[in-house]
């Protein structure tokens, strides 16, 4: 073997057995394998030698060439495992450290029950009818059979405008007149509607109460609707909403727009009715008011009352956050504290 | 009300435990919020849960109904006395006490008529009577200044029936007490607390009660006497009635006692009272209270002399309206001014009492009261509560004239108020009634078929079940051919004439019998409505959650503000932008800060913001809500708007960072627009700069959808900011209308194909005057570039050497491609040149180098 080639050739694997990482291999290549490094010069070298001595140092560089390529690949490779181990091995990190944080947005709570509802009662064909929240004292009242001077209103503390017939709705009930009108055509087809909204309550802000207050309430008008659907109904709902088979107790209640009319309670889902603060230890959770719409609201919806029936119901859906979420003060609501907010 | 069960059993039998009564009286709708329990044990009840009780229960042995025999002197203490009490034991039992009322028996022997006490025995369990807080000790024997003593006569306070321990309880002497019988039997009781709604007048009295209770375990109600024993001369010619308004006072009766003597109740009487949380007075004005609360049918007793000495000879009671500025002074001691509408009593010469609110202070009963005149009348509800609301009076008889009372029971309440009168204070009553009857309600027949009260329950009742719920309250029925023919009691008001409506009341009160329970639970088989889309719901619940996407909050403000609030958005001296409409004014606010219903979002928001700056330094919010324009309707427009307010810094701070890097500004609220815009795949739109005055004038723009404006976004004017407290950064603020964007959201965009050929990216800066807009530049590029363009990226800003001043440099990154073949470097030198071409001649352009 040529003098020349052999030097060469115990240099380059010599160096080859130094190398340590990636870039090195790198300069080790450039450097013997390139297209200017030493192997390629020692081709270049073939044409100066005497005719007969080419062949056989022409193959002599090929035979270096591939061997160089070779070790090269598996020093490599070697490398390549070595620096994998020792990442493994060495590269741990705090993960105790805090995370970055990712910025998030969030729903109202008040949203996010909502649409609860309007979910759980588009499954059973209630769809959203919107309306006014400064409304006429005759939706608010007169025509939900609350005429001047009844005493149920006396229940609800209004808050008037400068304009006499003219007040914040106190309930979204001035919706189910509106509703009928609209929807009914003169009384002659059935309504399946929930009216959710902003109601307003001249009260004193404090941790129970608030002068504005969200409200869903349902309507169903059909030739055919009976207090058993109302009730099966409900508690379709109540297993829905509260994610359980809680009982649901119906009482009798007093509504001006409904007759009969019932309060809804379900089992206390906090305590399984054993008893707790928050049921105020009787077990039952009221969640809603019901009954059958009275013959008067049906009249004055523009259907008649001997041939067609229906029920309604109300509910308090900031009352029924707090009672999943455990929030003591209603004032949070429309406080918009974020720390409030990014609770949920 | 408070309803004693022991009163309540005066009437009716209950052999069913309190708490189960209690769960029944519920769900009829009669809502039991509470039981005291005196004495008694609570009971558990399967299926019923109440609050636990930490009341006494009285130790059956220990604490004794014990007559009290005598009253001794204490050898060594003046105010303490020795009780010789009779407890059933061997011996008499010496109670060393102090109590002040058994000073007056001291030293007279045997005492008779006897009185009882309730005695405690050593080792009985009772309150403390002499600690602030509610303390339980057990009797001990031990040396009261000298004399031994082990056991006590006990006060209502030591045995938890009241406060009160100035004495000891001294119960009147009844046939039926034995010495030794568990006090718990004797005083033993469980108050109800219940709460009426407004349709349940007719029980708003212990009968009231009862008769619910009766009709629900379908047992007899027994109804008190109302005979009255009369030994005097006819009431008429002592005393004459004018009603002058029947609508407003359809009855009015007078019973009269002469001789009586006034002076305090008996115990029993005291102690119903003081149960139900009245204060007893004296027996006159004791059985007035009384019987408004045993039949709801308040009276008013009137000192007969008095009336006498006004009229002359014998009194006319009218009853009218006020003349003109007539004032009465009440039995409050207030000079009322009475209005229009007040209904009084008064005899000939002046008033005497508001009719069913309150009475005159100068014909009240006193001690001296020898004869009493006793009025049991009817009166119209809705002027009663009219006068309550003027008056502001508040009284038991105007609670229940205000929510009605039937005109038949003023007899009963006369006939057995006089009676109750007679027995306590002795005396003569005059012979009967004096009975003005202008107005009888008339009588409420109901007919109703089976066959509709099935379809309307969705059950399957008998009629005879039917009919036994509505015997068992006290309806007469009839029934012929399936239909149950009702006739309301006349007690009741509550029952409609209208036959639709009256079907209604009796269907309540069948289902309220059969029990809400036993009403089936079933799905709706009716016909289903025509389903409709709401596509403004599905808009705005869109929009809600795109924005959160952003990272943004959802926040709801009061929709009330003040006009102070939202002048404050206005800088001064600038023309306000805020809508040209008036406000919907609040005339009683519950706050004067809230009076009147928002035009804008923005002070709600700018609000919103700094309560929360003290907390959180970056606020991304936003909240969809109404506002309230009132134009020429009747009703004000209700417009829903889209607020979007950010403040603070783009990255939240880490350990990596070091801080919170930089603060949002306006490009990162027109990127939420966009990005928002984008989701709801409108594409026309444009900006304008904004000449609204709550914005920096050269920080705040214009969004224009199809070239129509929707809103407003920017930087908050600095002086608004201050005004907000909202100083320590820069607030940024959009305030948009949400009807555009559902009009102009696509539903149905088509989406692009994805390509696969190779791009061609390259970068391009130009140097233009420092005053050329970004889009212009922008649109420049576009249309030079052509079909191949596929994107323009500004990605650098740059003033300053080597850029000659007034110039400035903007950097894009531009994409070429090709949908249908691979460019070729050629294909991109050419539309750049065409891009550096057009930038020249438009922009006056230089290529950066
Ligand atoms: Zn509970």
């Amino acid at each position: 073997m040529s003098q020349t080639v052999e030097v060469l050739r115990h240099q380059a694997l010599d160096k080859l057995d130094k190398t340590t990482d990636s870039d090195e291999l790198a300069q080790w290549r450039s450097r013997y394998l390139g297209r200017k490094g030493a192997v390629g010069a020692l081709f270049g070298t073939i044409g100066k030698l005497p005719k007969e001595e080419r062949a056989a140092f022409g193959q002599q560089v090929n035979a270096l060439q591939s061997e160089l390529q070779k070790a090269f690949e598996e020093r490599e490779q070697l490398i390549r495992e070595q620096l994998l181990a020792q990442d493994l091995e060495e590269g741990e990190i705090d993960i105790t450290l805090p995370a970055y944080p990712r910025q998030m947005g969030g729903l109202h709570p008040a949203t996010r029950t909502h649409r609860e509802f309007q979910t759980i009662w588009a499954e059973m064909g209630f769809q959203v009818y919107q309306s006014h929240d400064v409304e006429e004292d005759d939706f608010n009242f007169t025509l939900l059979n609350l005429p001047p001077h009844h005493p149920a209103r006396d229940m609800q503390d209004t808050f008037y405008t400068t304009n006499p017939r003219v007040l914040l709705r106190t309930h979204t009930s001035p919706g189910q007149i509106r509703a009928m009108r609209e929807l009914g055509e003169g009384g002659s087809k059935p309504i399946r509607v929930i009216l959710p909204g902003m109601c307003y309550r001249q009260e004193q802000v404090t941790a129970r109460s608030e002068i504005q207050f969200t409200q869903v309430e349902g309507l169903a008008i059909g030739r055919n609707i009976r207090m058993s659907d109302l009730k099966g109904t409900i508690s379709e709902f109540a297993k829905r909403m509260f994610n359980t088979n809680a009982k649901v107790r119906y009482r009798a209640s007093y509504f001006p727009f409904t007759e009969p009319s019932m309060e809804v309670d379900i089992e206390c889902f906090l305590c399984d009715g054993e008893g707790c603060r928050v049921c105020k230890y009787t077990g039952w959770l009221e969640i809603a008011g019901s009954g059958m719409v009275h013959p008067t609201v049906l009249r004055n919806g523009g259907y008649d009352p001997s041939v067609w029936s229906g029920f309604a119901f109300g509910m308090g859906p900031e009352r029924i956050t707090m009672l999943k979420h455990g929030i003591q003060d209603i004032r949070y609501f429309w406080g918009n504290d974020l720390r409030f907010l990014k609770q949920f | 009300m408070l309803v004693p069960i022991s009163w309540i059993k005066d009437y009716v039998d209950i052999d069913i435990p309190v708490e189960l009564l209690a769960e029944k009286l519920t769900v009829a709708g009669l809502e039991v919020v509470h039981l005291k329990y005196i004495g008694l044990p609570q009971a558990e009840v399967p299926g019923v849960r109440m609050p636990r009780s930490d009341h006494l229960v009285w130790d059956r042995e220990k604490l004794l109904l014990a007559r009290i025999v005598e009253v001794k002197t204490h050898p060594n203490a003046d105010k303490l006395v020795l009780a010789m009490v009779d407890y059933g034991g061997d011996e008499l039992e010496q109670c060393v006490t102090g109590a002040s009322n058994l000073f007056e028996y001291k030293g007279q022997g045997e005492i008779n008529p006897p009185i009882w006490g309730a005695f405690a025995m050593e080792g009985a369990r009772v309150w403390d009577g002499h600690s602030d807080k509610p303390r339980l000790m057990t009797l001990k024997g031990k040396e009261l200044r000298g004399i031994y003593n082990k056991s006590m006569v006990c006060s209502e306070k030591e045995l938890g029936i009241s406060d009160e321990h100035e004495g000891v309880i001294i119960l009147d002497h009844e046939e039926r007490y034995v010495a030794g019988a568990p006090l718990a039997d004797i005083l033993g009781d469980v108050v109800f607390d219940i709460e009426f709604t407004p349709n349940l007048a007719r029980c708003f009295s212990m009968i009231g009660v009862a008769r619910e209770v009766a009709a629900i375990l379908g047992v007899e109600m027994r109804y008190p006497s109302f005979e009255f024993v009369a030994g005097g001369g006819p009431i008429e010619e002592q005393v004459k009635i004018d009603i002058r308004e029947p609508e407003l006072n359809p009855r009015f009766t007078l019973t009269l006692l002469r001789d009586t003597e006034v002076k305090p109740s008996p115990f029993w009487m005291r102690h119903r009272l003081r149960l139900i949380g009245q204060r007893p007075r004296n027996n006159i004005v004791d059985v007035t209270n009384y019987i408004t609360f045993e039949l709801g049918q308040p009276l008013h007793a009137f000192d007969y002399d008095k009336l006498l000495d006004r009229a002359g000879g014998p009194p006319t009671i009218i009853t009218r309206l006020p003349e003109a500025g007539e004032r009465l002074e009440t039995l409050d001691g207030l000079a009322r001014d009475l209005g229009v509408e007040t209904i009084l009593v008064a005899d000939t010469a002046g008033a005497l009492a508001i009719g069913g609110v309150m009475g005159g202070g100068e014909t009240e009963i006193s001690e001296s009261t020898r004869n009493v005149l006793l009025e049991a009348a009817a009166w119209n509800n809705i002027s009663v509560r009219k006068t309550i609301k003027e008056q502001r009076i508040h009284t038991e008889a105007s609670a229940r004239f205000s929510r009605g009372v039937h005109p038949s029971q003023s007899i009963l309440g006369s006939s057995r108020g006089i009676e109750l009168m007679r027995q306590l204070g002795g005396g003569t009553v005059a012979a009967g009634v004096v009975d003005a009857y202008p107005l009888r309600p008339e009588t409420v027949t109901v007919a109703v078929p089976i066959e509709r009260i099935n379809a309307l329950l969705g059950m399957d009742i008998e009629i005879d079940q039917a009919v036994d719920a509505l015997r068992r309250l006290e309806f007469e029925t009839r029934v012929s051919d399936d239909v149950i023919h009702a006739t309301a009691p006349d007690h009741r008001l509550d029952i409609s004439p209208d036959p639709v409506v009256g079907r209604a009341d009796l269907l309540e009160e069948i289902a309220r019998m059969l029990g809400y329970d036993r009403i089936p639970e079933t799905i709706m088989a009716d016909e289903m409505p025509p389903q409709r889309e709401n596509t403004s719901v599905f808009i705005e619940e869109r929009v809600r959650d795109i924005l959160v996407g952003l990272g943004l909050y959802e926040v709801i403000n009061y929709r009330f503000t003040n006009r102070e609030t939202e002048a404050m958005l206005v800088p001064d001296g600038l023309p306000s932008s805020l809508p040209d409409a008036e406000y919907v004014e609040i005339v009683n606010p519950s706050a004067s800060e809230r009076n009147v219903l928002r035009h804008t979002l923005m002070a709600n928001m700018l609000e919103t913001a700094a309560n929360n700056a003290r907390y959180q330094k970056t606020q991304q919010l936003f909240e969809i809500g109404k506002v309230y324009l009132q134009r020429n309707a009747v009703l004000p427009e209700e417009s829903m708007r889209l607020g979007i307010l950010l403040t603070g810094a783009r990255d939240q701070p880490t350990w990596r960072i070091g801080d919170a890097g930089d603060a949002l500004d306006f490009y990162d609220l027109k990127g939420v627009i966009e990005s928002l815009l984008g989701a709801l795949h409108i594409d026309d739109f444009s900006y304008e700069r904004a000449t609204h005055s709550s914005f920096h004038p050269g920080r705040s723009a214009n969004l224009l959808l199809r070239r129509v404006q929707v809103g407003a976004f920017g930087e908050i004017h600095p002086q608004v900011g201050q005004r907000f407290r909202l100083t320590d950064s820069k607030v940024f603020y959009a305030e948009l209308e949400v009807a555009p964007l559902l009009r102009y959201q696509q539903r149905l965009h088509k989406i692009e194909p994805l390509l696969t050929t190779p791009a061609i990216l390259e970068d391009i800066a130009l140097i233009v005057d420092a005053d050329v807009a970004a889009n212009e530049v922008e649109r420049v590029i576009r249309q030079a570039g052509g079909r191949l363009l596929k994107d323009v990226t500004l990605f650098d800003i740059y003033t300053g050497d080597p850029i000659p001043p007034g110039k400035k440099s903007l950097a894009y990154s531009l994409t070429y491609q090709d949908p249908e073949r691979t460019l070729t470097d050629k294909n991109a030198a050419r539309a750049r040149k065409k891009i550096v071409g057009a930038a020249r001649r438009r922009l006056r352009a230089e290529l950066r180098s």
